[in-house]
């Protein structure tokens, strides 16, 4: 399986990832070579496999419903690059 | 100082031979005098080492004291550490100052260990070299122009410089043990599960687990067992009993049925790594242990499954960092999809961007089943050989890496020669056992490391195992000669 420029941009469009016009073309390359690398598992039969997700087949543990935290926001948003009002603050998105 | 074990610090600290106070202060002279060459640690915090140790020295004074009270540790920068800059080597989280504290940090803390800084890694934990750090990359102590191995090199390179007696680590497909092999250090990987991933940056939740990284088992012991324990924040933790690590160091070998896997001798594998795992192999057996030939078949698969199923976890778990609320922001987003991309594309580095992508291709529509399905089938299959495996046998053991440390630059530009180098490590996260690397030799200077590798939940015969080695070799006890008297 080979990766092309379109595969490249649409897959870093899909993870919200800019890259740069220079490393698109390194990208692809590079990118080609791993899925080459990973295309060996193709050649298994893995009919009848059930796939595993957890190394220990764990089930989720449940608790009760109860709160455990309390609000933290303040010193959350200490972090954050911009907030105001208790808000985080990003580029208008409506006008 | 520095060359005393943790064990023998203890029993210095309660003979009030020397404080912790000053013991502290000669690891921080020795970080400040040395480190520059290793660039093992990118936060050092001494205010806070200094404020531990006095905490510590009166504990110890009040007869209040744990074996760990006292006793400096390094952190690998993966772990949040409330109020102290937490970066999982990466430029997006350069700013990062945690709000909370991880499980693994907080139980030594809560044993009154003294918190000397954080180490360098691959950012976000993806390398096999640490050359992957947004702070540049980590030397070997024993060669510095070779790797201290990765992802936790900062950790394994702080100890084998003496930097610290010990230091926390995480391994998702070998980096504890692999730094653990290059530096001539003692690691543990714990089976998935026991120690607690609260606080722990996360990379690939169904493979990542924390571990020690010291150097000797003994010690090692010690810090799992402050470490391990069933975490209510956790979801992934086991509720379990821990054993008593310390309390079985010394059972004999005996009768300890020990399987070599052949794949892990196969082509790929350094002679004279190869010698080294042999005459360890040897000694085990004058130890009492049964060798018998096995066969782990699906192992040359655990590259490609786990470059699918961990790239896969990664991107969605660093789907988080986005910009809008801690973290790298990008300068004058035009608009919320640029503040996104260009926050991520800016704050993350090439190895991480290319997992992400690689990620983000085998989750996408059309190809999740023939990539990510297949991935986790054959994982599968890689958990049920060691199933079979362990019927046979107790533990199984083999080389940790196949090559002793490479060198600097050697395949930071070939990702997939450096995935090769996980080839050893990788099948144990996929499968969720427990894995160990000590020292069993050397190769022109630089350190060997023996994989053991154990059963579910087997973590203390695994430090039986390597403490009696460690009784009957002293490869443990050798140093890097030039890290200062």
């Amino acid at each position: 399986m080979s990766f092309d420029r379109t595969d490249v941009e649409r897959t870093a469009h899909l993870a919200r990832l800019s890259i740069n016009e220079s490393d698109i073309e390194n990208t692809t390359e590079t990118l080609t070579h791993i899925l080459q690398l990973v295309d060996q598992m193709q050649a298994v039969d893995t009919s009848g496999i059930t796939p595993l997700a957890h190394p220990l087949e764990a089930v989720q543990r449940l608790r009760a419903d109860q709160v455990t935290e309390s609000d933290q926001r303040d010193a959350f948003q200490q972090i954050a690059p911009a907030t105001e009002n208790g808000l985080y603050l990003v580029p208008k998105v409506i006008d | 100082m520095h060359n005393k074990t943790i064990v023998e610090l203890s029993r210095a600290l309660a003979a009030g031979e020397f404080s912790s106070t000053e013991l502290t202060t000669h690891f921080l002279q020795r970080i400040h005098s040395l480190d520059e060459q290793y660039n093992s640690f990118i936060t050092v915090t001494e205010e806070r080492a200094l404020a531990d140790a006095t905490e510590a020295d009166e504990r110890i004074a009040q007869g209040k004291a744990t074996a760990l009270t006292g006793i400096p540790l390094a952190h690998k920068d993966i772990f949040c550490t409330q109020g102290i800059r937490t970066s999982a080597g990466s430029k997006m989280l350069d700013n990062f100052i945690a709000p909370y504290e991880s499980t693994v940090t907080a139980n030594f803390n809560a044993a009154g260990c003294v918190m000397l800084g954080k180490t360098n890694m691959d950012e976000f934990a993806m390398g096999s070299s640490n050359e992957n750090s947004f702070y540049g990359p980590v030397s070997n102590p024993w060669d510095t122009k070779a790797i201290a191995g990765g992802s936790s090199g900062g950790s394994a390179a702080a100890v084998a410089a003496r930097l610290t007696p010990a230091a926390t680590g995480t391994d998702t497909g070998g980096s504890i043990r692999q730094p653990a092999s290059h530096c001539g250090i003692t690691g543990l990987k714990p089976t998935y599960g026991r120690v607690s991933r609260w606080g722990m940056i996360a990379y690939a939740s169904s493979l990542d687990q924390a571990g020690p990284m010291a150097r000797t088992a003994e010690d090692v012991a010690l810090l799992l067992q402050a470490m391990a324990g069933m975490d209510p924040k956790d979801s992934t933790s086991v509720d379990r009993p821990v054993e008593d690590y310390s309390a079985t160091l010394n059972e004999s070998l005996q009768g300890l049925r020990v399987g070599l896997p052949a794949e892990f001798f196969a082509e790929g594998l350094d002679s004279d790594v190869e010698q080294c795992v042999s005459n360890a192999v040897s000694e085990l057996e004058k130890l009492g242990a049964t060798v018998k030939q096995i066969s782990l078949p699906n192992s040359n698969l655990s590259v490609p499954s786990y470059y699918v199923i961990a790239p896969a976890e990664a991107s969605s778990n660093l789907s988080r960092f986005d910009g809008a609320r801690f973290g790298y922001r990008c300068d004058q987003p035009q608009d919320l999809e640029d503040l996104y991309k260009r926050s991520r594309g800016e704050g993350f580095g090439a190895e991480v961007k290319r997992r992400i992508l690689v990620g983000t291709y085998a989750l996408s529509a059309g190809y999740y089943d023939a990539y990510y399905i297949q991935a986790q089938k054959i994982r599968r299959l890689i958990k049920n050989d060691f199933i079979n495996a362990f019927n046979d046998v107790d533990v199984i053991v083999g080389p940790t890496a196949p090559t002793p440390a490479f060198n600097l630059g050697e395949k930071a530009d070939d990702p997939v020669a450096m995935y090769l180098s996980d080839i050893y490590t990788l099948s144990t996260n996929l499968a969720g056992l427990p894995g160990m690397s000590i020292p069993a030799g050397q190769v022109s200077g630089r350190p060997v490391g023996l994989q053991i590798i154990g059963n579910y939940f087997s973590e203390a015969k695994l430090l039986n195992i390597a403490h009696r080695f460690q009784q009957a070799t002293d490869w443990h006890l050798k140093a890097p000669t030039d890290i200062g008297a």
